[in-house]
């Protein structure tokens, strides 16, 4: 069938299926390129990346850039600090979402509609920036490591996310377990959280990419460098150039290479801080449109 | 045997009788029955609560003067001073320009790229060449604001950028495209575009999937070429996503990403990098006049509601799709 199908393909079609594929691929090198070449860059010879030999493959090999982001205490504490508040945070997070997802999607819940208000409201209408500020500050949260954890607990959005997706469950086993004799908690982690495994990777990944990139609230609500997060020391590295000390030398070949060696160590610590998004990326890959989805059926 | 059945009889009448004797009552039974779901909710509500709705009452000091000391309910009452101040001020026009451009910019040239994408994927009849662009395509989304930044600055700087070396190797002259306060915009626009175009297709390529495809074997019966499949068909078909996701974008249109213009900005593309949030940012956080910045704040989520109201009233006359 699909063969003769193919046999009667017009030229027409040929050309169409050719023009497609042509700007697919385009596409596709489009987005890969930027990332191919910052690893590219990161384990090629300083010099020649600045004068521009550098295109496609590495030139001049050489791992000096990895070795200097590793020797950095700063980005040490960054990454440290960032996966903490990644793992920490995503697990707060996700417990928290599940916990209220559950609830609100039970039918028999007494006061169902004003629970869904009262969470479906923060999505609409905000205090915004500066009153927010104030009460964090109120509560003497600013520039405590806790703000970062804290602050962005619950997302309302992904409430509603998780609560669509639990009632899509076929509530026969929920009332079975009841019957046997279940608490409304025993419901929830026996039969609810099993059942979940996709939201819950969803729910994962949306909050893991927040805490692991978040630059804003870190920038906003901690000026301690101890707690700071990887993207603060980040920007300071790599938009600031706040990391190359040149008054301890006074060579001018020297402080050039050093000037050069920066450059290179740039695209090294890109690479390095975006090795856990990557590692994570194939595993979560085949539940974003799961997660797209139920996000847009929301209603 | 019958007496038996009458005692079973009234006792149910009686448990009846106990279960209606007024709402209260059972409204508290049916509170109590819950009360593990109550708790369950709690640490949401309580979070809320502090973060969500205590700032919503905090915007009342748009119309104070707060001083901490004071607190948020003692500080005195000012009306609408910061307001007129704001508008009165010399940087009002070039921030509300600015702010605007910007978004109207990003969402106009950045709204047709993830459906042509996703149309393209689903004319794809190769599934391997398919899922490898939606991978690669998609992967963009999930840096960080400050690596894409960062990346901008180094590809785009004027003396060792990889751009400006293309540029100087196909004949032009080298240019700091990141101090320059005409190429701003372009340059958000275009970044944000390679960013988000895999990402936003997700939501298309699913309505795409959703077709019913007897519509496609009734116009290839009836002679359409693929084109005009995809003109008659899949377009249509796809259209009520797009309004909608359009009116939800132009509800955000005064919210434009404050991190990514706040990183990319430099004292020589200020004129028109400077956006309404970097404005409340500075003046708010970094100089402490939270009463202004909160009534700026404030009057920009007003047009970003009105703004979604009109486009979707608009809408709703037009096409008969709205989100409310």
């Amino acid at each position: 069938m699909v063969r003769s199908r193919k046999r009667k393909e017009s030229l027409d079609n040929r050309i169409f299926n050719g023009i497609v594929t042509f700007l697919l691929v385009l596409c596709g090198l489009a987005a890969l390129y930027p990332l191919l070449f910052v690893v590219v860059a990161s384990i090629s010879d300083p010099v020649r990346v600045n004068s521009g030999e550098v295109w496609l493959f590495p030139v001049g090999f050489q791992l000096d850039g990895y070795l200097q982001v590793f020797g950095n205490k700063w980005i040490f504490i960054g990454y440290r600090n960032s996966l903490i508040y990644t793992v920490l945070g995503t697990f707060l997070n996700v417990l928290v979402t599940l916990m209220a997802g559950y609830p609100l999607s039970r039918k028999d819940l007494y006061g169902r509609k004003l629970f869904n208000w009262y969470i479906a409201i923060p999505m609409w209408f905000g205090g915004g920036l500066i009153p927010t500020y104030v009460v964090v500050n109120h509560l003497h949260l600013v520039n405590t490591p806790l703000v970062l954890l804290i602050l962005g607990l619950v997302s309302s959005f992904n409430i509603i996310i998780c609560r669509t997706f639990i009632a899509s469950l076929p509530y026969e086993l929920q009332e079975s377990a009841k019957i046997d004799g279940c608490s409304d908690f025993g419901i929830l982690w026996k039969i609810v959280v099993p059942l979940s495994k996709p939201i819950i990777a969803v729910l994962c990944l949306y909050y893991a990419v927040g805490h692991w990139n978040d630059y804003f609230s870190a920038m906003i609500y901690v000026s301690d460098k101890n707690f700071q997060t990887l993207q603060v020391f980040l920007r300071e590295i790599l938009l600031l150039n706040q990391n190359i000390d040149l008054e301890t030398i006074e060579d001018p070949a020297v402080v050039a290479l050093k000037l050069q060696m920066a450059q290179v160590m740039k695209y090294s610590l890109i690479v390095v801080a975006s090795i856990p998004l990557l590692i994570a990326y194939p595993f979560v890959q085949k539940f974003f449109v799961k997660g797209v989805m139920i996000g847009s059926v929301k209603g | 045997m019958t007496k038996f059945l009458e005692s079973n009889k009234s006792a149910i009448k009686r448990e009846n009788a106990v279960r209606d004797k007024g709402g209260k009552r059972s409204a508290f039974s049916r509170l109590r029955r819950c009360w593990q779901l109550y708790l369950l909710l709690l640490p949401t509500v309580v979070y809320l609560f502090i973060f969500n709705y205590l700032p919503m009452a905090g915007i009342q000091i748009a119309f104070r003067d707060y001083k901490f000391s004071r607190g948020i309910w003692d500080s005195a009452w000012v009306g609408l001073k910061h307001f007129r101040t704001f508008f009165e001020s010399v940087q009002f026009e070039s921030l509300m320009l600015n702010t605007v451009k910007i978004s109207v910019y990003a969402l106009l040239f950045g709204f047709p790229f993830p459906i042509i994408l996703a149309l393209l994927l689903n004319e794809c009849r190769s599934m391997k060449l398919k899922k490898t662009v939606q991978t690669l395509t998609y992967a963009p989304y999930f840096i960080s604001t400050v690596v894409m930044v960062s990346m901008l600055s180094m590809f785009l700087s004027p003396s060792t950028g990889i751009v400006n070396k293309a540029i100087s190797l196909l004949g032009g002259t080298p240019y700091d495209f990141m101090g320059s306060a005409k190429a701003f915009r372009s340059i958000y626009v275009i970044s944000g575009i390679w960013q988000g175009t895999g990402w936003s297709s997700i939501i298309f390529i699913a309505a795409l999937a959703g077709i019913d495809p007897q519509l496609h074997e009734a116009a290839e019966i009836d002679g359409a070429n693929r084109l005009q499949r995809i003109w008659h068909i899949n377009l249509p078909g796809i259209l009520p996503t797009a309004v909608i996701v359009f009116i939800m974008n132009c509800g955000s249109i005064m919210s434009v990403g404050f991190e990514k213009v706040y990183l990319m900005q430099n004292s020589m593309n200020q004129s028109t990098s400077e956006i309404i949030a970097t404005y409340v940012y500075k003046m708010g956080i970094q100089k402490a006049q939270y009463s202004y910045t909160t009534a700026i704040g404030l009057f920009n989520s007003l047009i970003n509601l009105v703004l979604l109201l009109i486009v979707n009233h608009i809408s709703k006359k037009v096409s008969e799709i709205s989100v409310f």
